[in-house]
């Protein structure tokens, strides 16, 4: 059903959600950007809808609810283990359409990618449901249209601020009340999704394995300070490596941490004896690139970019992962021309 | 050719120069901060051109200097100048009478955090908020502003140096142990980090608030403090006797406490200024050795109430050359050979 609410009937609408469900949303951090003065858009638990920031695109995308940067796992002593307190109350993610794509290849890696299933992903994804927040135009730096990923279907109600009213489509009967009670009337309502970016990709159909040590990766080398930045604001980029750790008035027990990690930043690919298989930041970035809209594609069928253009935006080095797409497009041409 | 008679203690004092060229002298145009609007520099340009040689000096203290202007067109420059004076906000005794004093001198700031991706507040604000409580005023002081820890704009070859800091706020929930606060505090600062069991500790001893954590952590685990932090160095100087950098006195200090010391200042050199100084100018520092830095103390710390994150250093002792007491590099027992006697 869709309705269009007043300012404070939404506030009430999410209220009445905050009785089942906590509400996990982009929220401005004022000051906590790097530079004095700077904020910064990251995920965290609201309270009420005036908390949400609507308008602009997140810098870190909503995947601390599902891959937490750090999460203890277990805690261990000499012959016993105990797992971590784990909040399993359900949770509303308000999220862009690019977003809940992005959604769709963790679920790949993690719940549908061999044998096992990741247990800690998987208890954190049971209990979440996806809200949309509508798009009426490009972000800065997005392709989302270029990579398929601008439109979602699957979501429990959707957002749409517009002149001081918000329209919501509620496709999930059991939040339909918290909606209907607050809303000033019934509407058709459908939620906006982006048709058309500033920014456009061409992403090759197959790579030749000369690409490997191709010298169009040398520029990154000079250019890239291998932050990782682009990995850690990336909704799809899954990677997380061990903490085990012992503490340290005690040394008999301690605790097993898993933290994100970033295939650009120093030690991903440090294994025993000392070999370390990525060292220039141009291999690292051939990788990252080739991972995101080629060797995914190979194994699962789809790319795994979703063409939020959040790494463009945030690299401090001014990297535009979009156009390192074209030029690889460009690069392959080339070589098989 | 009239015959001139000029008291040149006026000029000066109306931030004219005196000019080794008989005659001459050159305006020396304030800009509190190191700031000027693109007006006031259009008026520099003409003035330059109008009254002086075509070409203008950028002065070490961040002002502007036009020389070769004649000793007789002091008033028409003067009339010149009001533009660039009302622009720049600078305190004014007499209207179209130019700059009424030029003892204390122009307040230098670096970039500051407008610009800087590593300042950790608004040097130009403070510095001209600075300039309005302190001038004019005939007593030489040099005060100077910086953003971080770096201190581009030498504020320690100054009286008062102030240089910005920030405390790290650390949220462990957002680190992954990447360690490059710890990689880039260690090149570029004091290396005041390190890991323990994954998570990163900081020295708050060693700390000095630079910031550069802050700028290299890629989760916003290190995020910078809400209240903006001071450091306070005293009584830096260059000069032909015993040239030194300023020491530390204060970390962690406030804007308000600051802005009080510098004001309290004045009442110090009102009383303890030597009467027979040479154009009745010294740095404070000789002034200090006079009467003691517990004396200074009493003065500028009147009515400063420090915060609790504030520290202060008790007692200050400064280095630097002696030239009063050695000049000797020929028979210096750090010699490296007798061959180069």
């Amino acid at each position: 059903m869709g309705y269009v609410l007043s300012n404070e009937g939404i506030n009430k609408a999410f209220e009445a959600l905050r009785k089942e469900y906590r509400i996990f949303a982009p929220v401005l951090k004022v000051g906590e950007g790097r530079f004095k003065d700077t904020d910064v858009i990251r995920y965290d638990f609201v309270d009420s809808y005036d908390e949400v920031e609507m308008d602009k695109r997140s810098d870190f995308s909503y995947k601390d609810i599902v891959t937490p940067l750090s999460e203890s796992m277990f805690f261990f002593t000499e012959d016993q283990i105990r797992e971590a307190n784990f909040d399993a109350s359900p949770v509303i993610v308000l999220m862009r359409a690019c977003d809940i794509n992005a959604v769709e290849r963790l679920d790949q890696i993690f719940l549908a990618n061999g044998e096992h299933n990741d247990y800690y992903y998987e208890r954190r994804r049971e209990v979440i449901k996806f809200a949309l927040i509508g798009c009426g135009k490009t972000c800065e730096d997005g392709f989302c249209v270029d990579m398929g990923s601008n439109k979602a279907e699957d979501y429990v109600f959707s957002l749409d601020p517009k002149d001081g009213k918000v329209y919501v489509n509620v496709k999930e009967d059991d939040l339909d009340a918290a909606f209907a009670d607050n809303s000033e009337s019934s509407a058709d309502v459908v939620p906006q999704f982006v048709t058309e970016n500033e920014v456009h990709v061409e992403r090759p159909e197959e790579v030749p394995l000369t690409l490997f040590k191709d010298e169009m990766w040398d520029e990154y080398s000079k250019r890239c300070i291998n932050c990782g930045r682009c990995n850690f604001v990336c909704p799809t980029c899954s990677c997380f490596t061990i903490q085990d750790l012992f503490f340290t008035d005690n040394g008999k027990v301690g605790e097993r941490r898993r933290v994100n990690a970033s295939c650009m930043v120093d030690g991903y690919t440090d294994v025993a004896g000392g070999l370390v298989q990525r060292r220039s930041n141009g291999e690292r970035m051939r990788f990252k690139v080739l991972h995101k809209v080629y060797d995914f594609r190979k194994i699962f069928g789809y790319d795994m970019c979703v063409g939020c253009g959040r790494c463009d935006t945030v690299c401090p080095e001014y990297i535009s992962f979009s156009n390192c797409i074209n030029k690889l497009n460009a690069r392959v041409k080339e070589l098989e021309g | 050719m009239t015959t001139r008679d000029i008291n040149t203690k006026k000029f000066k004092k109306n931030a004219f120069r005196y000019s080794k060229v008989r005659g001459e002298t050159a305006s020396r145009v304030r800009c509190p901060g190191g700031e000027i609007d693109v007006e006031s520099l259009q008026r520099v340009v003409d003035i330059a051109k109008k009254y002086g040689q075509g070409t203008v000096n950028i002065t070490n203290r961040q002002g502007f200097e036009i020389p070769g202007i004649s000793l007789d067109d002091i008033d028409a420059v003067n009339h010149a100048l009001q533009t660039i004076i009302e622009n720049r906000g600078v305190n004014q005794e007499e209207y179209n009478g130019g700059y009424p004093a030029s003892g204390t001198r122009n307040v230098v700031a670096c970039p500051g955090k407008k610009l800087c991706p590593f300042g950790c507040y608004d040097t130009k604000a403070f510095a001209q908020e600075i300039d309005k409580a302190i001038f004019p005023n005939d007593h030489h002081v040099k005060i100077a502003f910086t953003g971080c820890s770096n201190d581009c704009a030498h504020v320690r070859l100054n009286d008062f140096g102030i240089m910005g800091q920030t405390e790290p706020q650390y949220n462990r929930d957002r680190c992954v142990g990447c360690e490059q606060c710890v990689k880039y505090c260690k090149k570029r600062s004091v290396g005041a980090l390190s890991v323990v069991n994954g998570k990163i500790v900081r020295d708050t001893n060693k700390c000095i608030g630079c910031g550069v954590c802050i700028n290299y952590c890629p989760t916003r685990a290190w995020t910078r403090s809400k209240e903006e932090y001071f450091r306070v160095v005293l009584l830096g100087r260059t000069g032909k006797k015993n040239p030194r950098l300023a020491e530390d006195f204060l970390k962690w200090a406030d804007h308000d406490s600051i802005k009080k010391m510098i004001v309290n200042v004045y009442a110090y050199l009102d009383e303890y200024l030597d009467k027979a100084a040479v154009e009745s100018k010294e740095h404070i520092g000789y002034i200090v050795d006079r009467t003691g830095f517990e004396e200074f103390l009493k003065y500028i710390m009147k009515g400063v109430e420090l915060g609790p994150k504030c520290e202060m250093q008790g007692r200050l002792y400064w280095g630097g050359k002696r030239y009063d007491q050695t000049n000797e590099l020929k028979k210096s027992m750090f010699r490296f050979s007798e061959r180069e006697e």
